[in-house]
């Protein structure tokens, strides 16, 4: 019988557009990218140019720093553009699919009788190693290290989250495959975290080698940061390293098909939707070729990943790496009348300060408006409800505003990450940007301890 | 609704940077979220956001505070005309008519006098002008004798706003209470205004023989049993004291209101209430004279006992801001608040001195309470290296 945690303070934010559990399939896309921005820490260089033919698992950059780990292409065709920013920081690489379906191959055996070298090398070649991320600072994991636990949740519990029960049907095989060259990878525990209130899905009951803990309650129990303080709280120095069920799920098909196949599901969520569903598409895909069609209306946000931490996309941008979420919500870029004095029937709020409060069940439509003016932190005694860490979080948020690396470390810097932050960030009277933050300190950490 | 915004638009550039009036851009800006929430939306971090922002927090702890300020009113209107055996065949509207034309100029005044000075320093640091003075304009008047000269209001509350607040940063910044620094420099600059048993009846300052004293005002000078209050009047309010505090049952509707609305702290207001009723069952046990035999449970239904515990201590500002750490510091406040009250003999009343005392005792309440949680994650990692 596993253990049981149960997560009281956080907070499940009612809103409207949950992803129906139905799976389509989704043509290919016009266009399909690797971003070098959803990867913290690193700095790309090129292998690249435009119209170069790559196949799914081709390089197409590599970290500066590290130059075994390579970021590849999910699909074969060829280079479309590279997209820069201000002072050419490389956004997108785009490749235009060609169809064809041609894979790199590598190395194709069952984890167990490879060794961790082979492991590592075969995930660094395969462009799936950055789908490895460590704690602290959440950055792409590195190989040098000898993580004291492996992490996976299987759970998303962010507002209109994705069902991992729903979407690992039928990948029992692919997922054992991937825990097994986890398995390889440290000396400790291989954790998952699964939802306690629901039945668990074939690949969750019957997988071996790990040790699972059942979490009920409140968001944030489905993030890593979260199960991680809970089970196996981090010190200073060491190091633990999380991997999302799907990337589990790709690592799992490397060794056992010896490709890099990039296939995934994602929920398209949102109260701004015709439609809401799960849709079959290849890592980095355009989102127009399946948001498009299943539009409200027209003045949206896209965002890959969830309304707490993903990040905001164009409508035709390409699927975040890391995430299984597009979430499509108003936004809110309007003038309210006397808004903040109205009684506020159809207003969320944790706080009863809008009657809101009398409808607990209801679901909510939330547009981006700030919904108030930046202010000095004053309000005290909110962020310890929907923060679970046994960590003060307005005493570290403002540690690591006056960057006070001491008492950062002090407070357990290492322990948290941005997005476990994203619930106080919510919460915040002020409209502070906390989750920035957050990432600030955690890049001054590293540029301290490096 | 549409015609303002529009008009709004058309003369927000001369307000920005390099327009005619750029220099009352504070001033602009707190009149347009006055009546517009901004059309601002997330840039970074979480895409939505609560519909809690500083305008609504403030608003409803003034709103919470209504209850004793309405009752403050009419009890102003009704001690007079007690104290002066005129109050037989007055109607409500006269008593409370009375009370109104008296609470409202010092409210004028001590809004007037504070915004004037928080939008000029908002101006000066390119900030927004906060709504901390929403609440902070309201607590003033209530814990004035109703007859304190308008200039002295004024005065006072610049004196709160500049040296309470500005100095230390401005709003959020601030060390005390800014409303209890208002009283404070009052009690001590002006203190014949300030206490004694002529201030808390309208109109009896130059009145001989006719006393105003407070039910603390007798006991301090061991004669309780003159009091002519019953403890139900002391509950309800119909005794001299403060404009907004005599009434603790208007103060706990107002409780009432923060603690539902998740906006004021409830374990600072039960921890203070704890506090005093714990030191006055001590004193009880000790007592060589009135002050100290009067009930532990009257002692929270008297005086700014009840109005401090609710609308003072609970300023998240110049509270602790742990958890932890509230429980203790309401409690020292109320132990000292009564302690004070009841030992001190040059001050018949301690809940504004004990808030202060506290607020500035709280980050080190604070400091002790995260120290313990730092002291707990050394030694996680120590068992760990081990």
């Amino acid at each position: 019988m596993s253990k049981v945690i149960k997560i009281k303070k956080g907070l499940d934010i009612k809103l409207k557009g949950k992803a129906e559990k139905v799976l389509h399939k989704v043509g290919t896309a016009a266009t399909y990218a690797v971003k070098p921005t959803d990867f913290t820490g690193i700095t790309p260089k090129l292998l690249v140019k435009e119209g170069d033919a790559v196949k799914a698992g081709s390089a197409l950059f590599f970290d500066k720093y590290n130059s075994d780990v390579l970021f590849t292409s999910p699909v074969s065709g060829a280079v479309k553009k590279v997209v820069r920013g201000e002072r050419r920081k490389i956004l997108e690489v785009v490749v235009e699919p060609n169809g064809k379906g041609e894979y790199e191959s590598f190395k194709k055996a069952a984890p167990a009788d490879l060794s961790r070298e082979e492991i590592i090398n075969n995930l660094q070649k395969s462009g799936l190693w950055p789908s490895i991320k460590m704690r602290p600072y959440s950055i792409v994991a590195k190989a040098s290290d000898t993580p004291k636990a492996i992490f996976i949740s299987g759970i998303d519990s962010a507002p209109l989250g994705v069902d991992y029960n729903f979407i690992l049907q039928g990948k029992e095989k692919e997922f054992q495959a991937g825990i097994d060259a986890l398995k390889k990878l440290t000396n400790g525990k291989i954790h998952l975290g699964i939802d306690a209130d629901v039945e668990p899905c074939p690949a969750f009951v019957n997988v071996k080698n790990v040790e699972i803990t059942k979490y009920t309650g409140r968001h944030p129990k489905g993030l890593v940061g979260t199960q991680i303080h809970k089970v196996d709280p981090i010190n200073k120095g060491e190091v633990v390293w999380v991997v999302e069920p799907q990337k589990v799920v790709s690592i799992g098909r490397l060794f056992t098909e010896g490709r890099y196949d990039a296939s995934k599901v994602v929920a398209l969520a949102g109260s701004e939707l015709k439609e809401t569903g799960y849709f079959q598409i290849i890592e980095g895909a355009n989102i127009d070729s399946f948001a498009k069609e299943r539009l409200a209306s027209e003045h949206v946000r896209y965002i890959s990943g969830s309304v707490l931490s993903g990040s905001r996309i164009e409508a035709s941008g390409h699927m975040g790496y890391y995430d299984s979420l597009l979430t499509v919500i108003p936004e809110g870029d309007h003038y309210e009348f006397f808004g903040w004095i109205a009684p506020g029937f159809d207003k969320y709020s944790v706080s009863r300060t809008f009657f809101s409060w009398l409808n607990p069940k209801k679901e909510y439509i939330v547009d981006t408006n700030l919904k108030g003016g930046k202010r000095a932190l004053m309000i005290t005694g909110a962020f310890e409800k929907v923060f679970p860490f046994d960590i003060f979080p307005m005493q570290l948020i403002k540690a690591t505003i006056i960057e006070d690396i001491d008492l950062m470390e002090k407070l357990g810097i290492y322990e948290v990450v941005e997005e476990d932050f994203a619930l106080c960030e919510f919460v915040d009277t002020s409209k502070t940007d906390i989750q920035a933050i957050v990432r600030n300190g955690l890049d001054l950490m590293i540029k301290e301890m490096s | 609704m549409k015609a303002l915004r529009n008009y709004l638009d058309k003369i927000k550039p001369n307000f920005e940077k390099g327009g005619k009036l750029e220099n009352f851009h504070s001033a602009f800006d707190a009149v347009e979220t006055l009546f517009f929430v901004p059309d601002k939306v997330t840039t970074t971090g979480a895409h939505i956001r609560d519909s809690i922002d500083m305008k609504r927090t403030m608003i409803t702890v003034v709103l919470a505070m209504v209850p004793a300020l309405l009752f403050g009113m009419w009890n102003v209107g009704f001690q007079h005309f007690t104290a002066f055996g005129t109050i037989e065949g007055k109607t409500f509207m006269q008593i409370f008519g009375f009370g109104f034309l008296k609470v409202l100029p010092i409210i004028v005044v001590s809004y007037v006098a504070g915004l004037t000075t928080e939008i000029i320093f908002a101006q000066i640091r390119h900030h927004e002008v906060p709504e901390g003075f929403f609440v902070t304009g309201m607590l003033i008047p209530l814990i004035m004798p109703v007859d304190v000269p308008l200039w002295m209001v004024a005065v006072a509350t610049v004196f709160a706003v500049i040296i309470g607040v500005e100095v230390f940063g401005g709003s959020g910044m601030n060390i005390l209470n800014p409303a209890l620094t208002a009283r404070a420099f009052l009690f001590f600059a002006y203190p014949t205004e300030m206490s004694g048993d002529k201030v808390w009846i309208s109109g009896l300052k130059n009145v001989d023989g006719i006393s105003g004293e407070t039910i603390m005002g007798y006991a301090a000078q061991n004669k309780i049993a003159e009091n002519p209050y019953t403890p139900l009047d002391e509950f309800l309010g119909f005794i001299p004291g403060s404009i907004g505090e005599t009434s603790t049952l208007a103060i706990l509707i107002g409780a009432a209101i923060l603690i539902i609305s998740g906006v004021g702290s409830w374990k600072i207001i039960t921890s203070v209430f704890a506090g005093g009723l714990i030191m006055g069952l001590i004193l009880n046990l000790f007592a060589v004279n009135d002050y100290m035999g009067i009930p532990a449970w009257e002692h929270l239904i008297i005086g700014g006992f009840a109005f401090g515990a609710v609308f003072m201590a609970t300023d998240p500002v110049s509270a602790a801001q742990t958890e932890k750490g509230k429980w203790i510091y309401g409690f020292l406040i109320g132990i000292f608040a009564i302690l004070i009250r009841v030992l001190n003999p040059a001050y018949p009343e301690g809940v504004m001195l004990a808030i202060l005392l506290l607020n500035v005792f709280a980050p080190l309440i604070d400091h002790y309470v995260v120290e313990a949680n730092i002291k707990k994650r050394t030694k996680r990692l120590k068992a760990a290296q081990a």
